[in-house]
């Protein structure tokens, strides 16, 4: 028991250090790093809670693609930081604030809340127990047959995304010399040879 | 000392203000917000997951999944709109954001 605290805490600390090492540090590409740490233990309060897949699925997705491409951009953009943290004190007094009352009441909210006990017998899809069937298999059987449209839309939603962010990016550079193949072939020889008659000691 | 649910919900209740106080002291750099909402959507994440095993019902990871979907769609639109900007501006400062005025 006091094994699952101490790890419980450490997770939880330094979960929390990292999100605001994210919010408070000078350097984006130090912030990108913290969110990856903050992401990794997340990971393992998902794992002491016992949903292995989706501790799996938070490092691979979250640490594999997203903080990634959030340091691809941090790096590629020529920005000069420096320039964006003026004003950081102006907005800190108001920020602090409403920072503060919000954690409040959420605190209030938490410390005060009963859960009816009717919820926990009334469950949709009861969670097996892990000697029955491991947590990943479980997800499967939900996911696929009950929550089977909520997957495709979640499918399509990736789908948007992707086509949105090439499309956002791609461009057209003018003055780059490409291959146009259907014009290559509609080419004749009467067209691209060219046959003049040159005075002798003279060029063209 | 058993963790218990209510220590599961406030690490994600200061983990949602620490996003939302990222947002309001980070008012110009927009990739810093973009990385707030992230840590929003994971405090909600870590809500979700907290009530399901709670509550002994699998269909908060369902929706925990789906919100993993979301968020990295919203990354990778949010941050090909931050490439699209600075290509146009030369600036991701939230203040000059105002070509999109009617």
């Amino acid at each position: 028991m006091t094994v699952t605290a101490a790890f419980f805490y450490l997770f939880a600390t330094i979960t929390v250090a990292s999100g605001f090492m994210v919010i408070a540090s000078r350097n984006p590409v130090q912030s990108v790093l913290f969110l990856i740490l903050a992401f990794v233990n997340a990971a393992g309060l998902f794992l002491m809670m016992g949903a292995e897949f989706l501790a799996m699925i938070l490092v691979i997705v979250y640490v594999g693609a997203v903080a990634v491409l959030f340091l691809f951009v941090v790096m590629m953009l020529d920005v000069d930081f420096a320039e964006l943290r003026q004003g950081f004190l102006q907005y800190l007094p108001v920020g602090a604030l409403i920072g503060i009352v919000f954690l409040l009441e959420l605190i209030l909210v938490i410390g005060a809340y009963v859960i009816d006990p009717n919820l926990i017998r009334t469950a949709a899809v009861p969670i097996p127990s892990p000697e029955v069937m491991t947590n990943t298999e479980a997800l499967g059987q939900v996911l696929y047959t009950r929550y089977f449209y909520f997957f495709q839309a979640a499918g399509l939603i990736l789908l948007v995304a992707m086509i949105g962010a090439i499309v956002l990016t791609l461009r057209e550079r003018v003055g780059v010399k490409r291959q146009n193949i259907s014009r290559q072939n509609a080419r004749t020889p009467e067209e691209a040879v060219q046959l003049r008659k040159v005075p002798f000691r003279h060029g063209l | 000392m058993v963790i218990g649910l209510g220590h599961y919900l406030t690490v994600a209740a200061v983990l949602f203000t620490l996003g939302v106080f990222g947002i309001f002291i980070n008012r110009k750099n927009v990739i810093v917000i973009l990385m707030s909402v992230e840590l929003i959507l994971l405090a909600v994440n870590i809500n979700m997951v907290a009530f399901s095993t709670h509550l002994n019902d699998i269909v908060g990871q369902v929706f925990a999944l789906l919100i993993l979907t979301v968020a990295a769609a919203e990354a990778a639109i949010g941050l090909a709109i931050l490439v699209v900007f600075f290509r146009n501006r030369g600036s991701i400062a939230v203040e000059d954001v105002n070509m999109m005025r009617g």
